[in-house]
């Protein structure tokens, strides 16, 4: 009886492998996204490298708030720290991206830990945890902004060399190398996530999203593995941040620590679908390129729509309405929609 | 003695309310210790402050010799004292495998190995056919199961059962009876709280009642259930109930 019960109802951990569908979507998109450069137009590659961007920087998001249910609207604060701690060493001491980076996600899984545990300590959640990330986000900006040490709020110029270097993360303009360059950061940030996803941690982190008290009944250290989990998030953060600065080759106050980047680092999971491992990247295609879109819009609109030559705020306004539409059809991000209908068949 | 669990002069005030009253009992390994009493009596609060949930405001909380009265609940889990609530409280959107590996992981088992163990355990309590959907499509008999197994995966020496039977209709506890009839013979000192007399009086070497945050009584089943204050507070009304229904 008994062995016929086992015989029925086939372990689901047979089939279990390193290489399941998430690695081999990863490697497909990675192969895929290859030889894009090349194909796009002068112009067009920065907005593939903003894709880039916004999806680590929405990855980061998601580990900490997607996964982990702790919901960060001062992700600023990591985006900055990585941008700041690798300018910092570059531009005083000529240190290398590469070590900056190292460099600028320690400080910022440092950040995250200490205001994470002060958070914690005193019992913020929700609402009041996401002001707390949100105030201590602005409290770095501030000081940077007043800090003459980091040149306060006139920032820092990536000081420019002659030719590439892929030591120094630096290449003539529109070159394809700052492309692959996001691309193995990215990669890395995508194939971190499934790791988390599938690991010991992730699986802690969401049974605290989904009941903390349960999930410390069953022994597991609640504290400690939230603390984890901003970390991850951190470092994650800081490398879009010094990758952005290296792209662009100049970072300040306001780009680094400003409001509107973390809520960049919301809105694009909550598009993509949130505490999904692809949800930010998908978010970020339909997220990053609205700016140029709606820019080539009002240089040169429709007929019908003659009156918006030259207006501006207009992707603000295809920002909100976009959102608004996610929110009352797609609540669970693209992504997160098409998992769930997928599941039900 | 053999205790491994003993509480002694146990209270628990909130504020001005004495929720638990100077409660004092032990327990032996592998014995059976049933929790009765009225709604309000404190059987909860008691499990609660037993298991590390809030501290005791006074009295202590020995468990295999040691003092754990200001342990934590999670450390108290991974040292094998486990607690299910009475509402279930799975995670949702996990799947029933993933529920009890967690479980299993948290006692430091590796990720692989957690798995398999908690694939044995959900075999062992009739949860397999649902191992890979997610935990919020299960039904309150599933559910029940599901805290056992995640409770099980932690290899508890003391399992703290707060009502597993509640809101199961009578055909559907007696499987869930017999599930912990197997875990007792597996060697686990088991507590619990429970409404239902038919499952105290399967199941329990020793029934507590609890009336007011006080004990009313403590013995063999049978000299509690013949016990004249017991049946005035607490049995005459499942009596009365029991008609009513």
């Amino acid at each position: 009886m008994a062995d016929q019960l086992v015989q029925t109802v086939p372990s689901p951990l047979k089939n279990r492998r390193f290489f399941d569908g998430n690695m081999i979507a990863l490697v497909i998109i990675v192969v895929v996204a290859i030889p894009v450069p090349l194909l796009l137009q002068a112009g067009q590659e920065s907005v593939a490298i903003r894709i880039l961007i916004f999806a680590m920087l929405g990855l980061s998001w998601n580990i900490m708030s997607g996964f982990g249910g702790m919901f960060s609207f001062g992700h600023a604060a990591y985006f900055g720290l990585g941008a700041y701690t690798s300018s910092i060493l570059l531009v005083n001491f000529g240190i290398s991206p590469w070590i900056g980076m190292a460099a600028g996600m320690v400080v910022a899984a440092i950040y995250g830990v200490l205001v994470g545990w002060l958070c914690f300590r005193y019992k913020l959640k929700g609402t009041y945890f996401a002001l707390a990330t949100f105030a201590f986000a602005e409290m770095l900006r501030i000081i940077v902004q007043s800090a003459q040490v980091v040149n306060a709020s006139v920032g820092y110029n990536v000081p420019l060399i002659k030719g590439s270097s892929w030591w120094l993360m630096q290449f003539p303009a529109g070159s394809s190398n700052y492309f692959w360059l996001g691309l193995i950061l990215l990669a890395g940030c995508l194939f971190t996530t499934i790791l988390f996803a599938r690991s010991k941690t992730g699986k802690f982190a969401v049974a605290i999203r989904e009941d903390e008290g349960a999930a410390s009944s069953l022994g597991i250290p609640v504290l400690r593995y939230k603390l984890t989990v901003i970390s991850i998030s951190a470092a994650m953060g800081a490398v879009a941040g010094v990758f952005y600065t290296q792209f662009y080759l100049f970072i300040d106050p306001d780009l680094a620590f400003g409001s509107y980047r973390s809520i960049e680092a919301i809105l694009i999971p909550v598009v993509g679908g949130i505490g999904t491992i692809w949800g930010p990247l998908v978010g970020s295609v339909l997220l990053a390129p609205l700016n140029d879109i709606t820019a080539a819009i009002l240089r040169n609109p429709p007929p019908f729509l003659d009156f918006i030559q030259g207006q501006s705020g207009l992707d603000v306004m295809l920002y909100a309405i976009l959102i608004i539409v996610v929110i009352l059809f797609l609540p669970k991000g693209v992504f997160g929609t098409i998992k769930e209908k997928v599941k039900r068949k | 003695m053999n205790a491994i669990v003993s509480v002694e002069h146990l209270s628990k005030s909130f504020g001005g309310l004495r929720a638990v009253h100077d409660v004092t009992f032990s327990v032996n390994a592998g014995e059976v210790l049933g929790i009765i009493g009225p709604n309000g009596a404190g059987k909860t609060t008691l499990f609660n402050s037993m298991a590390g949930l809030f501290p005791p405001t006074s009295g202590t909380v020995h468990y295999l010799g040691q003092d754990v009265t200001a342990w934590s609940d999670a450390q108290l889990a991974r040292a094998g004292m486990v607690r299910t609530f009475q509402l279930m409280r799975p995670f949702g959107s996990m799947t029933v495998l993933d529920n009890v590996a967690v479980a299993a992981a948290a006692r430091g088992t590796k990720e692989r190995e957690a798995e398999e163990q908690a694939w044995e355990i959900l075999q062992q309590v009739g949860l397999d056919h649902y191992a890979t959907r997610t935990s919020k499509d299960l039904p309150t008999a599933g559910l029940k199961r599901l805290e056992l197994a995640r409770a099980m995966a932690l290899h508890p020496k003391v399992l703290m059962l707060d009502e597993v039977l509640a809101g199961l209709v009578p055909t559907e506890r007696q499987p869930v009876i017999d599930l912990l009839l197997s875990i007792r013979d597996q060697g686990v000192t088991l507590l619990f709280v429970e409404h239902v007399m038919q499952a105290v009086m399967a199941l329990s070497d020793k029934v507590l009642v609890l009336n007011h945050g006080e004990m009313l009584a403590y013995g063999t089943p049978s000299e509690v259930v013949n016990n004249p204050e017991v049946i005035e507070a607490y049995l005459g009304d499942e009596v009365r109930n029991a008609d009513s229904d």
